[in-house]
């Protein structure tokens, strides 16, 4: 009994009661299940709901519309583009950004005078805002003062009176947003290579060079397979981040032209938000959800298959 | 002719002097053991003799062969390393296999060594499994079957065993000894262990600040260490050292007894004076100091646990003895006057 009443106030002490992880549980987990329920899960709710209503910002009304939404949009010309658009633009910039990505790691991970200065460098268009660090590229593609232009004509590659409209015309300007955003990726890209080849053990790269393992062989036999599951998230990422963004479309061309650059992303911005369509841009914006639930599942059943 | 043979190999990493011209053979079947503390440059000159670092200056042959310009896969060498380097994404089937695919051994002569080497070690019912899946000794046993099926000139082993738990490193040493015995391929193991030097090796070579201290059969080096460094690194305790004449007078503390336990005429007498004893089950270990000059030098005697110790106590002297044989004596730059 007294053993029972010693035990009895101590435990109700208010100075132990963060020692309690009944209690400090909820209290530290409250946070993240209110992000996640009110600026995901809400809009999420919302979205689906506007995508079956006539909701438009010039006549509010929740009129029920079934999938006559869905059709407009499926049967728009304009959004098959887009939807080609994201495809090439999501790709591409992984493509281009992971692989430039892998090289400069593979070059930043030797020994060299000014090394840390080169990494600082590299990971710069990470820290640049997107809009200004897409001004400079607007000038850079600008149709007379391109440096891009201005280079290729003194290498002799295009003809100095004939430059090129790199945001004029539809596949330039594709090649142009997607060439901006690999450059946003390429640091993200460089410093996951980075961590991936530090974490090889150098026992393990020591005995494939001795088992005659070659350049080639140690790169692509050894070293990427076993990094494989840190690119994968770094794929995942790279893949969610483009496919949902509109930034450097927005930014670079405003989707022009003649929607010839339009992602999915832009898109909804313009027809929901600025042409007030709100509707018809939460089923455009929907769109966006099963490619991405489709990528995730897929990267992270791969990852768990890889995992080592 | 010799298998390895290094001839003044040094290597400099900046001002650091790693190995500091060692040269030294290795006989076509035998075990030569690198000992040294770490840092001593043994694993470095293993890695020289591997070619995965370059000597700053001095040769490497193999099989007569001078191999400075050859990088590892065209040396005949296979090597293992302290933590096995196993590829984790690969089988053991693959990890045994792998350098005979960049050889481009044919198919079914990889699956014949595999078989052979994966037998050889009893590690054919492992070959479905990753590297994470199997035991430490189950890791070390697929490194050596990955070495063997190269059927290479040298085995280089990189203190294999120092992952190991202590009592499997006591079963592996003697199945690693029993298996370099049946395949009789020239090895070169480093290890800072002692006791893996000395029940291993065919010959045990001292390293020290990149020099080589000392080479020779285990009993060589225990009985004749050639400098006071070799004495003091090797033994548990290890060989006692006393100023005498400017240089030193070494004894073991297994030869240090009391005076009553030695018979004979050739004897060195001491008194000894017994500070504390340690009791370790099959032997007693007594630390204290002798009078006069030599005072200031801890001084050990081992003594066999059923020698009884009568009067022998914590705190008292007693008459210690040493056989004139058993002394070994350094002058006054350390080296054994014999």
């Amino acid at each position: 009994m007294t053993a029972i009443t010693a035990v009895g106030p101590r435990a109700r002490n208010p100075r132990f009661l963060l020692d309690r992880a009944d209690l400090i549980g909820p209290l530290l987990l409250a946070p993240a299940i209110l992000y996640v329920f009110i600026l995901v899960a809400l809009p999420f709710v919302l979205a689906l709901y506007y995508s079956v209503s006539a909701f438009t910002i010039f006549d509010p009304s929740y009129r029920f519309v079934g999938i006559s939404n869905f059709v407009d949009v499926m049967r728009s010309d304009i959004f098959r583009r887009t939807l080609i658009n994201t495809f090439v633009f999501t790709i591409g910039a992984q493509v281009i950004g992971l692989l430039l990505g892998k090289f400069a790691a593979m070059l930043l991970i030797k020994e060299f005078p000014g090394r840390g200065l080169a990494r600082a460098l590299v990971v710069l268009p990470w820290a640049v805002p997107v809009s200004l660090a897409t001004l400079a590229w607007q000038w850079m593609f600008d149709s007379l003062y391109s440096v891009i232009n201005w280079t290729l004509a003194a290498v002799g590659l295009i003809s100095p009176d004939n430059h090129l409209q790199w945001l004029g015309q539809q596949d330039l300007a594709m090649l142009a947003v997607t060439v901006v955003h690999a450059w946003r990726l390429f640091p993200f890209g460089v410093v996951i290579f980075i961590a991936g080849f530090t974490s090889v053990p150098k026992d393990v790269l020591d005995a494939a060079t001795v088992d005659g393992a070659g350049f080639w062989r140690r790169n692509y036999q050894i070293i990427l397979p076993m990094i494989a599951p840190i690119v994968m998230i770094a794929l995942i990422f790279g893949t969610v981040f483009t496919f949902t963004d509109l930034s450097v479309v927005y930014l670079l061309t405003k989707g022009g032209p003649m929607n010839g650059t339009q992602v999915l992303g832009s898109l909804a911005f313009q027809v929901g938000i600025m042409s007030g369509d709100v509707a018809h841009g939460a089923v455009i914006c929907l769109f966006l959800f099963p490619f991405l639930l489709i990528a995730v599942v897929a990267v992270l059943r791969a990852l768990r298959r890889r995992e080592i | 002719m010799a298998s390895v043979t290094a001839s003044d190999v040094k290597k400099r990493f900046g001002q650091v002097t790693a190995v500091d011209g060692i040269s030294l053979s290795v006989r076509y079947g035998e075990f030569l053991v690198l000992l040294g503390p770490s840092g001593c440059g043994k694993t470095t000159l293993l890695r020289i003799i591997a070619g995965l670092e370059t000597p700053t200056s001095g040769e490497v042959l193999i099989d007569g062969e001078v191999v400075n310009e050859l990088p590892p896969r065209a040396r005949g060498i296979a090597m293992v390393f302290q933590s096995y380097g196993l590829y984790p994404h690969l089988t053991v089937w693959n990890n045994i296999a792998f350098p005979l695919k960049t050889q481009g051994t044919g198919r079914e002569e990889i699956k014949r060594k595999v078989q052979w080497a994966a037998g050889l070690l009893g590690i054919d019912h492992l070959a479905d499994r990753r590297p994470r899946q199997l035991s430490g000794g189950e890791r070390q046993r697929v490194a050596l079957a990955r070495a063997l099926v190269r059927e290479p000139t040298v085995f280089l082993l990189d203190e294999p065993l120092s992952n190991l738990d202590a009592k499997l490193r006591a079963s592996a040493r003697s199945e690693l000894k029993q298996f370099q015995q049946t395949v009789r391929t020239a090895t070169i193991y480093v290890t800072h262990d002692q006791v893996e030097a000395m029940g291993m090796g065919d010959r045990i070579a001292v390293i020290d600040h990149g020099r080589l201290r000392q080479i020779g059969t285990p009993a060589e080096i225990y009985e004749h260490p050639a400098d006071e460094f070799v004495a003091s690194f090797l033994g548990t305790p290890p060989m006692n050292l006393i100023e005498r004449d400017g240089g030193s007078l070494g004894f073991r503390p297994e030869a240090f007894l009391p005076k009553e336990l030695l018979n004979g005429s050739a004897l060195m007498e001491m008194s000894f004076r017994i500070d504390r004893m340690e009791y370790l089950g099959s032997e007693r270990i007594l630390y204290g100091g002798l009078d006069g000059r030599a005072a200031k030098r801890e001084v050990t005697a081992k003594l066999p646990a059923h020698v009884a110790l009568n009067g022998i106590r914590a705190g008292e002297w007693h008459a210690f003895a040493v056989r004139e044989t058993e002394l070994r004596y350094f002058d006054r730059a350390g080296l054994q006057v014999r």
